[in-house]
Parts: C-alpha cells; sequence; structure tokens
C-alpha cells in the first residue's frame, strides 16, 4: 500500500467507516495489527446490498475497533443503563449545540456529531430551557406592554408555565417516537441503511429546538415584521438541521413517500414556532383602547347614531 | 520505598506472644458516640426538647448557607425539614388573595410545591446521572436549604412594596433579588460541584442556576393587591 493510495483514501475511509457502523452497530470488531496489507475478512460483516470496493472494506476493521469500544449493555431497568446516556462532557455539549446551529447539507448531524453516542442530557435540558424561557419571556412582553400602556390588564400567568413545559416535552418526544416508529415501518419492507436509533431522532429534535431559545429572548423586541423575521430565521435554521440529517435515510426511499416525510416534519416545526409565538406573545389588540375612550365620552343612549356626539332628544 | 520499609517489618516473624498480654480498649469514634447518645436518649426526652433539637440543627444549617462557609454539616447531617419549612413559607408568601372574585394568575400553592420538589428531585437525578457522588438525600437537602437567601429576599421585597410601587423601588427590589439569586446559586454550588468530576462540573450546574431563576422569576412576577 502506498502512501498515496492511503492519502488517496483517507477521506473516504471516514465515511466507508461511518456507514459500516451505521449497519452493524453491535458488530464485534477486532483490531488486526496486519489489516493493511493482508486480504483476509474483515470482522465487520458488511450488509450484501452494499457494493462497496473490497480494499477500502479492509481498511476499516482498526477503524471501527477505535471507534466502537465493546462493553456489556446493562438492563433498561438499572441505574447504569440511564447513566450511559449522560456520558458526555461539557465540550461535546457545546459542540453538539454549535452543529445544531449551523446545518449543512452534506453535514449529518447524526453521524458528524452524535457518533453513536447520542445522549439525553441534551434535549431534555434544551427543553426545560425553552419552556421557561418561553414563559419568563411571554410575561416580560407583558409587562413591557404594560409599562406602555397602563389599560393593560396585568396577570402573572403563571399557567402559561405548565402549557410551555407540556407542550415542548409532548412535541420533543413524541414526534420523534412517531418519526421513528415510521422509519422503522418502512425500513422493514426495504433492506436499505437502518434508520437511527430512538434516541438518535429524539436527539436531533430536541438539539434542533436550541436555536428557538435566542429567538425567544429576541421576541421581547416589540416590533412584529423583527419578530417574524427572527421566527422565520430560526425555523429555517432548524428545519434545514432536521431535513438534512433525515435526507440520508429517507432518499433510499420512493420519492413520494420522502416528500411527504419530510414536508410533514417542516410542517409540524412550523406549526410549533408559529404556536409558541401566537400563545405566548399574543400581539395585544391596540383597538381594545379606542371603543373604551369612546364609550366614556358618550353617553349610553346615543350610541346608535354616531354623527351625533351630544346628547340630544332622540325617541 | 519498599526497601526503606523492608527492615522495618522483617523482624516481626521474631515475635512471639508467650504471655497473655491484656490487648482491651474503647474503639470509639467521637462523632458517632455524639450522636448515638441523642438516639437512645430522645425516646425518653420530653417533646419539647426534641422538636427544640430539631429546631436547632434547622436553624444551624440556616447560618450555614447563610454565611457559606465550607463547611459539611448541610451533607453529614442532611435533614429535609428544612427543604420542607421553606417550601411552606415560599408558597405561603406567593399567594395574594384574589382580586376582584377571580384568581389573579399568580403560582398556586400547589405549583410552587411541585416546581420546588420536582425540580430537586430532577437536579438530583441529573447530577447523579452524570456521575455525581452524592447521596438522593443530602441533594435535596442542600437544593432545599439553599432557597433560603430567596426567601429573605421575599420577606425583604414585601418591605419595599408597603412603601408603595414605584420605578425606585422596583430596582431595588430587582437587585435585592438578583444578589440573592446570586447567593443560592453560590450556596448550592460550592456543595454540588464539588461531588462531581471536573468535565461535569457545567453541566451539573446550570440545572441548580435554571431553578434558583424559575424561584427568582416567581418572586419577582409577585405583585401584592
Amino acid at each position: 500500500m502506498t502512501m498515496a493510495a492511503v492519502d488517496e483514501l483517507a477521506f473516504h475511509e471516514f465515511e466507508e467507516a461511518a456507514n459500516l457502523l451505521v449497519e452493524t452497530p453491535h458488530a464485534a470488531t477486532t483490531c488486526r495489527s496486519d489489516q493493511l496489507t493482508s486480504q483476509d475478512h474483515v470482522a465487520v460483516t458488511v450488509g450484501s446490498s452494499v457494493g462497496y470496493g473490497a480494499e477500502e472494506v479492509e481498511e476499516e476493521g482498526d477503524k471501527t475497533a477505535l471507534l466502537q469500544e465493546e462493553k456489556p449493555q446493562p438492563g433498561f431497568w438499572t441505574f447504569g443503563y440511564y447513566q450511559s446516556f449522560f456520558d458526555v462532557d461539557t465540550a461535546q455539549v457545546l459542540d453538539r449545540i454549535k452543529g445544531s446551529l449551523l446545518p449543512w447539507p452534506g453535514h449529518n448531524f447524526v453521524r458528524h456529531h452524535l457518533r453513536n453516542r447520542p445522549d439525553l442530557y441534551g434535549p431534555f435540558w434544551i427543553c426545560a430551557t425553552l419552556a421557561f424561557v418561553l414563559a419568563v419571556t411571554g410575561n416580560l412582553t407583558l409587562v413591557l406592554a404594560q409599562r406602555r400602556d397602563p389599560s393593560i390588564h396585568y396577570s402573572p400567568q403563571f399557567h402559561k408555565v405548565t402549557v410551555a413545559g407540556i407542550t415542548i416535552y409532548c412535541y420533543a418526544w413524541l414526534v420523534p417516537l412517531a418519526l421513528w416508529g415510521f422509519l422503522r415501518w418502512r425500513q422493514g419492507a426495504r433492506e436499505r441503511i437502518g434508520p437511527y436509533t430512538f434516541l438518535e431522532t429524539v436527539c436531533v429534535y430536541g438539539y434542533s429546538l436550541f436555536v428557538f431559545i435566542p429567538t425567544v429572548v429576541l421576541w421581547l423586541i416589540p416590533v412584529s415584521w423583527l419578530q417574524w423575521l427572527f421566527g422565520a430565521l430560526a425555523l429555517t435554521l432548524s428545519a434545514a438541521g432536521l431535513v438534512f440529517t433525515l435526507w440520508p435515510v429517507v432518499r433510499e426511499d420512493t420519492r413520494l413517500v420522502a416528500a411527504a416525510l419530510l414536508s410533514a416534519v417542516v410542517l409540524l416545526h412550523a406549526l410549533l414556532a408559529v404556536g409558541c409565538k401566537l400563545y405566548f406573545f399574543q400581539p395585544l389588540p391596540l383597538e381594545r383602547v379606542v371603543p373604551s375612550l369612546q364609550a366614556a365620552s358618550l353617553p349610553p343612549n346615543i350610541l346608535l347614531p354616531p354623527t351625533q356626539p351630544h346628547p340630544m332628544a332622540t325617541s | 520505598m519498599a526497601e526503606a520499609e523492608e527492615p522495618l517489618f522483617v523482624g516481626l516473624s521474631d515475635i512471639s506472644i508467650s504471655q497473655d498480654i491484656p490487648i482491651g480498649g474503647e474503639i470509639t469514634i467521637p462523632m458517632r458516640s455524639h450522636t448515638q447518645e441523642f438516639d437512645s436518649s430522645t425516646l425518653n426526652e420530653s417533646v419539647r426538647n426534641t422538636i427544640m433539637h430539631d429546631l436547632k440543627a434547622v436553624g444551624k444549617k440556616f447560618m450555614h448557607v447563610l454565611y457559606s462557609r465550607k463547611s459539611n454539616t448541610l451533607l453529614r447531617d442532611w435533614d429535609l425539614w428544612g427543604p420542607l419549612i421553606l417550601c411552606v413559607t415560599l408558597a405561603l408568601m406567593l399567594q395574594r388573595g384574589t382580586v376582584d372574585g377571580e384568581k389573579d394568575g399568580g403560582p398556586q400553592f400547589a405549583e410552587v410545591f411541585v416546581i420546588v420538589w420536582f425540580g430537586a428531585v430532577t437536579i438530583t437525578l441529573n447530577s447523579k446521572l452524570l456521575g455525581g457522588n452524592i447521596s438522593f438525600f443530602q441533594s435535596l437537602c442542600v437544593l432545599g436549604y439553599c432557597i433560603l437567601p430567596l426567601i429573605v429576599a421575599m420577606m425583604i421585597c414585601r418591605l419595599v412594596l408597603l412603601a408603595g410601587p414605584g420605578p425606585v423601588n422596583f430596582m431595588i427590589w430587582l437587585f435585592v433579588v438578583a444578589v440573592m439569586f446570586a447567593w443560592s446559586v453560590i450556596a448550592s454550588t460550592a456543595f454540588l460541584a464539588d461531588s462531581q468530576p471536573p468535565n461535569h462540573k457545567i453541566l451539573a450546574v446550570y440545572p441548580v442556576f435554571q431553578f434558583y431563576f424559575v424561584i427568582s422569576w416567581m418572586i419577582l412576577t409577585f405583585t401584592p393587591q
């Protein structure tokens, strides 16, 4: 194996390794020292429908051994099972957040950032933060509006915290469940690259909601078109991240199903954004102020003919 | 180092105990015996003494939180009476009479309770899942006791607001709540961050920050009628 050939294959190796890891996430991999020179069978079994070059496959043995460590999975009723999903560093969480903020067409979030180590910390605390930020800024908007216009009745509206929490958590956990179920069902019909696990889907959705947190804070600015602009920006970034992540899995399917699935995902996301904007940041109706002034100045029996400003003897 | 110690232990095999050397004594750890005394005697003492003993322990822990000294009393002798008293006080103070016969949208008693206790349980679970070596109830105890600065802020705010609503009063109120919020976070972080491995410290502290921020916001939105 010449150095030029190694360099030529260097970039492709990474993707091949990631794809192989996708197909057989629980495969036992061994590290062979003479992998580069021998033409032996590799320990990682390659799916029959995947047609990659044989000489590229045999480079993957030590790569996948490095990427995946062999450890026994504890049962789901033990504490240790859930502890394995919190096995992230601060740096990793920040890196995943950055990855969700800047989606890129070839840049699959699950492959490049999660790397088969999904975590539950990110989705859970991003949802909690978003719910509280929604409630707090919605309340702040009402406070600021009342300072400008004292006729608006202010109340803390504490029930909005509950509503925000339930909405965000249901969205971020039930929609991935439905999506994962749908992809599994479609995958059952064809032998292709497997879909993401449930936790990876939850991770993708959870981290994609992060961009809404600064957006919601920016919605404090009471300029309406600016609010819609920020909302549209955030929705674009977030939905783009989801679409680019789902595209490799969905493109194997028929065009109709792929288009329908992606548009459903984007539509649900848009519904969430618009719903939050309208419910927590109700545009305060200014026309409510004007009729109250009119009603105060006119006596009640003269409201029917609006052209007569002062009381006259009418029947 | 091993070579230096060998000459010390080499001669042990030569020692033989031919006569009865009385080997006896007391193995007591002063701390444990102190509490054991209490445990055996609380059954016999009067109820008033027991209650005063518990109240004094709670009061001592309040002092530890307020002066934020690096002491282990909160962790070693944890109890949940203090957090319960503080949570009930907070929930009661956040109530206000119904205005115009309608529920004015402030947090209900049950909502405050749920937020405080479920928030504390969630943070404790989070810190344990991240690999912290603090026990469940110790963590609940620390989080509950560190609400005390915010209760103090609430009392100060009620006094300030009695002087009448105005921008200056509101600024004072905001400042007091912000200072007490920082105090709460620093006090609880001092206990909780030490139990985490260094690469998880921020991950464990951020939910604590969020918890006290929510409680501060509940206090800030309180407007007495």
